[in-house]
């Protein structure tokens, strides 16, 4: 769909009216809760004050991007029901959070912690597995905000603009203002991102199916597509896809609050207690995330072809809605991916300069130059993402996101294992750490890029989710060596 | 993990693993029927599963306060 469609002048308008309206808003929250904007965790955290109905905007604009808004209908309208696998992740993600993270926000806050490596840090000492646990961050997020990327660009491209320029104008006024108000920014954006989105879902779950003759019909028109097209597709699993189905929606859910971004999100609430009740509200989100998924089996119903199942979202809005919704819910989407952008950039920004710059390059940094070396590698970071998306091929973003999410579950251990036991160490988690990401590159490179691995025990075949092997391994390889190396040695704090 | 935690009233924590059992169990639900407004069980089931989990959250939160 390339090229053809014409520029509607109301969808336009109305979409360039909400980017305004976020990118004023986002210049003007640096004023907001007013803080001292030279330091770190005034910057990087919003200053640790966020409350219940501020994290939970935060941290939904946060966790569900864009990409997630055009991949996971993609996903769906590819392969059916396998795609769903987003819907146990996101419910079983929040037993974990309300477990763990309570714990994790009180040493951080505590000890003045910005970011998982300042955690690894204060437990264990020493600067290289901090530095790796850092790098490991970076690395698995700067694929991920070039996603960000690719989904603002797939719904520049339904409203019929095409080439890289809006983007690249966006971009810029996105790091403009995260550069000038931090975390609040996002934060405050975020608000008005989730009530947009929020207004598209129940729209187009409401409107699309009455059109369409009803879910039942939606499902069986999914039905017989999928039977016609035949492989390891359908609107139910096949007993095959079982344990590739749980798998991923384990190894997503452990994985997920170990990026930065979502790590920034809640340690920048205001207490524990915060991010308990947000555990139990969050699970709001995953509602409109399932229904976000069903729009995959509704552009099947509705008979929409793409070449590209990632323009299935927008295919199906601009076939079936008036032009002005079809800019309202293209803002809709374009502004999910600035949320995550932001915060994304800032916490890899906070790590490298926490983590990386400061430990390795300049132990006397001021905490001031702290604040405005991460203000600058936030700029850099958005900037390489945007060269990224422009210049190589969309395929490389997707492959290495998903490399990423193997990567980031590999510091796992030491994050999630150090709240609870004593028994590790240094050695032990950083050769577990080392085994996971080896034996998880290794596994993902051998199966052409693909998330999942066929594990044979004994005559029965597995498929598992490779980052949940690898971090078997890690998790086998960090005991066993902390066994047998000497305790860690700042143990009584 | 849970068991780490001091709180007499630890075997609450427990109730946090139901979800992971409901939905990671795939052949419990991996069936068309019964279907329900025109939901096949696989997908209400998993909607289900929202508020349900919301649910055992808030109890275990209320169960140690």
């Amino acid at each position: 769909m390339s090229g053809s469609i014409p520029v509607n002048p109301v969808a336009m308008a109305v979409f360039i009216f909400f980017f305004l309206l976020v990118t004023v808003v986002g210049f003007f929250a640096a004023r907001w809760k007013a803080g001292d904007l030279t330091q770190l965790h005034e910057w990087g955290l919003g200053g640790r004050q966020f409350g219940v109905v501020i994290s939970w905007f935060l941290v939904g604009g946060d966790f569900y991007t864009a990409y997630t808004v055009i991949a996971v209908p993609a996903l769906v309208y590819s392969v059916g029901a396998y795609g769903f696998f987003a819907l146990p992740y996101t419910i079983i993600v929040y037993p974990f959070v309300f477990a763990v993270m309570p714990k994790l926000w009180q040493i951080a806050n505590a000890k003045n912690h910005i970011t998982a490596a300042d955690y690894v840090q204060g437990e264990y000492g020493g600067k290289w597995f901090p530095a790796a646990v850092a790098l490991t961050g970076i690395v698995a997020t700067m694929p991920y905000i070039a996603l960000q990327l690719v989904g603002m660009q797939v719904v520049i491209r339904g409203l019929g603009v095409n080439g890289e320029l809006p983007l690249v104008i966006a971009f810029v006024i996105l790091a403009l203002y995260t550069y000038t108000s931090g975390l609040r920014a996002p934060a405050m954006i975020a608000f008005v991102k989730d009530i947009m989105i929020c207004i598209v879902v129940i729209a187009a779950v409401w409107l699309i199916p009455a059109k369409l003759g009803g879910y039942g019909q939606v499902f069986d028109a999914a039905d017989h597509f999928f039977k016609a097209k035949g492989g390891a597709t359908g609107i139910l699993l096949k007993p095959t896809q079982f344990t590739a189905y749980a798998s991923l929606a384990l190894g997503s859910a452990l994985a997920a609050f170990m990026y930065p971004h979502t790590m920034t999100a809640v340690l920048s609430s205001s207490s524990a207690a915060t991010v308990r009740k947000n555990a139990i509200f969050l699970p709001a989100y995953t509602l409109l995330l399932g229904l976000i998924a069903l729009l995959g089996y509704m552009a099947i119903a509705a008979g929409i072809h793409v070449k590209s199942a990632s323009d299935v979202v927008p295919a199906l809005f601009g076939t079936l809605f008036p032009s002005w919704f079809v800019g309202f819910a293209a803002a809709a989407i374009a502004i999910s991916a600035l949320v995550p952008a932001a915060i994304m950039s800032s916490g890899a920004a906070n790590l490298f300069t926490r983590n990386l710059w400061r430990p390795i390059v300049s132990p006397d940094m001021s905490s001031s130059s702290e604040a405005s070396t991460a203000k600058i590698v936030s700029l850099v970071v958005k900037f390489g993402a945007l060269l990224f998306i422009v210049f190589l091929p969309t395929q490389y973003a997707i492959d290495l996101q998903l490399l990423g999410g193997v990567w980031i579950l590999q510091i796992f251990p030491a994050i999630v294992f150090s709240l609870y036991t004593r028994r590790l160490n240094t050695p032990g988690l950083f050769l577990g750490w080392l085994v996971g990401i080896t034996l998880g590159s290794g596994l993902a490179i051998s199966q052409g890029l693909k998330p999942v691995f066929a594990l044979h025990l004994g005559d029965a075949t597995y498929p598992l989710y490779i980052g949940l092997i690898a971090l078997a391994a890690n998790i086998v390889v960090t005991f066993s060596i902390s066994a047998v190396t000497p305790k860690r040695v700042n143990d009584i704090v | 993990m849970e068991t780490a935690h001091p709180a007499g009233r630890s075997w609450l924590w427990l109730i946090l693993l139901i979800p992971y059992i409901a939905l990671l169990w795939l052949p419990f639900y991996n069936d068309t029927r019964p279907s329900f407004a025109g939901f096949p069980f696989f997908y209400w089931y998993q909607f289900l599963w929202v508020p349900l989990t919301s649910l055992l959250i808030y109890v275990v939160y209320r169960g140690l306060k």
